[in-house]
């Protein structure tokens, strides 16, 4: 007879508990037999290290993977792109096809271009972001590396340091972010959903790229922690667009074959980023994850990726985020546990299509190569982006994935 | 025979002479003389080649759109000796209640002006002049102490207005009877049945796809959403007003929206309207006005606050602060029953001389007046565009939503029309309503008034304005608003109060319907 899900997290959060609970599943401490531990990125160090020695059953399920950082440590995940970029040129595939600049056509995905290693620089005071403007150096402050307790050997500190968009996509003339959630249950093969539901976080300070701008935080930053403490934060709407809302804009401003080929690409940047970290993944079948993705787009509606974050905010802002954020947790949890049953690791982490929620199927590796690799190469060549891949309907195909 | 021939030169003779004042006019003017030079152009023949010149240049097809925008927007001529204020309203009481309302409002305005010692207008300093023009695209940043403006009216003051409008001719006698009119509006105005709606509406017809409804997931875009966008492309390559707004009655793509309102609104951006607007940027520069105020304060109460249009606050101020300064606007009061304020210079009360209209356009705002431009965001995003579209809906469509008139497509007749759907089609549902205190129109006044901006989502939004654009009424408000409480039948009659059928889950409710849910799903069969 099965017996109810145990679970236990370290995050006190609404959106959680409120899932954990309307399951009918019961709270245990860490110490207790659990199912399933919902744990801040600290908890998952420590499970998973070397000296811990812990060891998980089959019916206990985890929200991270033990080294999520390879993806979320920007100078880790610009090393393993850099990796995978070379693997591929030496593949000789298309995918790795250069312009006469020397610029990656297809993979130039992210913002970070340089990776720098300095020993003995004392410590600063953190600051949140790194600024280079264009291609001079005029700016750089170090920034204060999220997990350096990871590297084990010496007291090394990574700067990195990122070229700067400053032709962001302005809209009503404010910048903005987009958040999107990817739900990854396996690497090895990579499956992974993207959340329908993303959205927008706009500035609340008019954006000029003038230099005397560059030190307002709340112009640049669009990151909601931030910008609650403007002046101009509004507790209604936070801010924040939908992701549906921002689509019928540029589809009516410019166009529908610019705005799915936008979406199109923001596609692929998010399955490339898990691609390339895929092989150093350490795919233990008792984790999945919800990454939430920064992305920024420029005025040439093409997108780049700013950062992968392990621990997307479950803290509400607004109603609609609340709700937003619940239904996100809900959807997530059909899919890591499904029937809402006690979790049996040995199961082959696919779920059937009518409890995805508002989750779609972003990249299915078994799926794509059932019809064959080869195909994903032919139709990047020739820049095709395939049938419409951009509307995001329930209709159970997957659609996101046309150029497989 | 005879009095239809009369009309039509009459109409005729109008168009003629308010195109002959027109920038199109002076552009054919030119084209025809600089056509001399082609080899085509013959003496003998002067007069057809030209026109065939103009055919096959595109000109011919610009002269008709501008004449079938005058026939759109100017209403039939009525009898000859007819005098010009029953152009603008031919029925005295209502003219009558129109301008009562206007005193009202203007003195409301003014006691403001004085209780607060602000001008109506007044000059800007060089200094303050500089710096608002330093700040044109971010005014949203400016936090002006608005604490002690109100606005001069919200649409539930104008309800009850409506609400005592009576007819001094008509006797509706005291014994009530199945005929008597249950709802709040007690005027006899004709309005459409079912059966002349379905008429006037038949593109609407469930035998004929529409866009929100049939482009969703179950039916396979082959079967008509791609046929529509091609069409739609054709329409927009023809450049032809009359044939994009018979095409956009079933919805428009929304890649095409922006170009197909423009064409069907004759809104084509040459750099004279450019200039016009900049023009109306600087009087806003140079001159301040009192309803500056109440147009910052209508933002930052309204659209501020709105999920979908906070991010265009800025472009609001934009547009809406060279509204109030835009003369032209005081034209459209030719067939508006509501007549432009007046206001006296200082110490000159009462003479005419010294009379000006306040504010320059004749248009006084009220609250969530913003919200008509704030949907069009969506589509234009450069601001002399915006300016023209939303100027041009304001002339054609939202004038009618918030002045006393007998005219079909004017708030009051949207009013009865709502009320006569109800209480014929959902009688019990109307009764019950009625008998605990929530008068139906009492919900749905406010959402006609602002033709749903900011009760529908943006998306469902536009496909409705497509349709109000498409036949040239605002009727379909009224048949929406009677729609919704259609659907939402079962979950009213258990209502028992006005509260609890107005709160604010009713509201969320609205923004996350669809049309497909309201017209497919429950009861609205019947009227279509």
């Amino acid at each position: 007879m099965a017996g109810k899900v145990k679970w236990v997290t370290d995050i006190e959060k609404s959106v959680l508990i409120n899932n954990f609970e309307k399951r009918g599943w019961v709270q245990v401490t860490e110490n207790e037999d659990w199912n399933f531990y919902w744990m801040s990125v600290q908890t998952i160090r420590n499970v998973f290290s070397v000296e811990a020695g812990y060891r998980l059953s089959d019916d206990q399920i985890v929200n991270h993977f033990p080294n999520h950082y390879e993806l979320t440590r920007k100078d880790l995940m610009v090393k393993n792109i850099k990796r995978y970029r070379k693997e591929l040129e030496k593949e000789g595939s298309p995918l790795a096809e250069k312009d006469e600049n020397g610029k990656y056509l297809y993979l130039g995905l992210c913002v970070f271009h340089r990776l720098m290693f300095s020993v003995n620089i004392p410590r600063r005071p953190v600051q949140p972001w790194i600024m280079i403007l264009s291609h001079r150096f005029k700016k750089c402050v170090p920034k204060d590396s999220k997990t350096s307790s990871f590297v084990s050997q010496s007291n090394k500190e990574a700067y990195v340091i990122s070229l700067y968009i400053n032709n962001p996509l302005l809209i009503g003339g404010r910048k903005f972010d987009l958040r999107l959630y990817v739900l990854v249950s396996t690497y090895r093969p990579l499956r992974c959903y993207m959340y329908k539901l993303g959205f927008c976080r706009f500035c609340t300070v008019k954006y000029t790229p003038s230099t005397s701008e560059l030190d307002n935080m709340f112009v640049h930053l669009t990151n909601v922690a931030i910008q609650k403490h403007g002046e101009d934060y509004n507790h209604i709407h936070g801010g924040k667009w939908t992701v549906s809302n921002l689509r019928l804009y540029l589809e009516s401003t410019r166009g529908k074959e610019v705005t799915s080929k936008l979406f199109d690409e923001i596609h692929w940047i998010i399955v490339q980023s898990l691609k390339a970290v895929a092989p150093v993944m350490n795919n233990d079948k008792h984790c999945f994850e919800c990454y939430g993705y920064d992305i920024i787009i420029d005025d040439k509606l093409k997108p780049w990726l700013i950062e992968v974050n392990a621990s997307p905010s479950l803290t509400s802002s607004t109603a609609n985020d609340r709700i937003l954020k619940y239904n996100l947790i809900n959807d997530t949890l059909n899919i890591a546990v499904p029937n809402g049953e006690i979790p049996d690791c040995k199961w082959n982490k696919s779920p059937p299509k009518e409890v995805l929620g508002n989750y779609e199927i972003l990249y299915d590796e078994e799926l794509a190569q059932g019809d064959g690799a080869d195909r994903e190469l032919r139709s990047r060549q020739g820049q095709s982006l395939g049938p419409r891949a951009g509307r995001s309907r329930d209709s159970g195909r997957a659609v996101l994935t046309t150029w497989k | 025979m005879l009095q239809e021939e009369s009309d039509l030169s009459l109409i005729i003779a109008q168009i003629v002479q308010k195109l002959k004042g027109s920038n199109l006019y002076s552009q054919l003017e030119r084209q025809a003389w600089a056509s001399l030079q082609r080899p085509e152009i013959k003496l003998e023949s002067l007069k057809e080649d030209i026109k065939e010149f103009f055919k096959i240049s595109g000109w011919e097809k610009k002269l008709q759109n501008a004449v079938y925008s005058e026939l759109s927007v100017f209403p039939l001529p009525s009898h000859p000796a007819a005098p010009p204020e029953h152009l603008k309203e031919p029925l005295v009481y209502m003219r009558k209640a129109q301008g009562s309302w206007e005193k009202r409002i203007l003195k409301s305005l003014n006691s403001m002006c004085t209780e607060l010692s602000i001008p109506l207008a007044r000059k800007r300093p060089v200094g303050e002049q500089k710096e608002l023009l330093n700040k044109w695209n971010e005014m949203g940043t400016d936090e002006p102490d608005l604490s002690l403006f109100r606005p001069v009216y919200a649409p539930k003051d104008f309800l009850e207005v409506l609400i005592n409008l009576r007819n001094p001719n008509y006797e509706n006698g005291d014994s009530l009877s199945f005929r008597t009119h249950l709802g709040l509006i007690q005027v006899p105005l004709k309005v459409k049945d079912i059966p002349e709606l379905k008429e006037c509406f038949v593109e609407l017809g469930l035998n004929i796809g529409q866009l929100g409804i049939d482009d969703s997931t179950q039916v396979p875009p082959e079967l008509f959403e791609n046929e529509h966008v091609r069409i739609g492309q054709k329409v927009l390559a023809q450049q032809d007003s009359a044939a994009a707004q018979q095409y956009i009655r079933q919805g428009s793509p929304t890649a095409l929206r922006a170009e197909l309102w423009a064409l069907i609104l004759n809104i084509s951006s040459q750099p004279e309207d450019v200039l016009y607007y900049e023009q109306l940027k600087t009087n806003v520069i140079q001159h301040d006005l009192l309803v500056d105020s109440l147009i910052y304060k209508d933002v930052k109460l309204t659209a501020s606050n709105d999920d979908y249009y906070f991010v265009f606050e800025d472009y609001l101020y934009q547009v809406l602060l060279c509204f109030s300064r835009d003369t032209s606007v005081l034209s459209h009061f030719a067939f508006n029953s509501a007549s432009p304020p007046k206001s006296y210079i200082r110490g000159k009360l009462g003479l005419e001389e010294y009379a000006v209209f306040y504010p320059p356009n004749g248009v006084i705002p009220f609250h969530g007046f913003s919200m008509y431009v704030a949907p069009l965001c969506f589509l234009y995003h450069e601001p002399s565009k915006l300016y023209q579209i939303f100027r041009e809906m304001y002339v054609r469509f939202f004038f009618r939503l918030h002045s006393i008139s007998s005219h079909p497509s004017g708030i009051v007749s949207l009013c009865l029309l709502f009320e006569t759907l109800l209480q014929t089609y959902l009688p019990q549902l109307f009764y019950h309503l009625r008998e605990i205190g929530a008068q139906p129109l009492r919900i749905s006044f406010k959402w006609m008034v602002r033709a749903f901006s900011g009760y529908l989502a943006t998306d469902q939004l536009l496909l409705l304005w497509d349709r109000i654009l498409g036949y040239n009424s605002l009727e379909i408000l009224a048949v929406l608003a009677a729609a919704v409480f259609a659907f939402r039948a079962v979950n009213l009659m258990e209502v028992t109060s006005l509260a609890a059928a107005e709160k604010k889950n009713h509201l969320r409710e609205l923004k996350s319907m669809s049309l497909d849910d309201i017209v497919k799903i429950h009861g609205l069969f019947w009227l279509f």
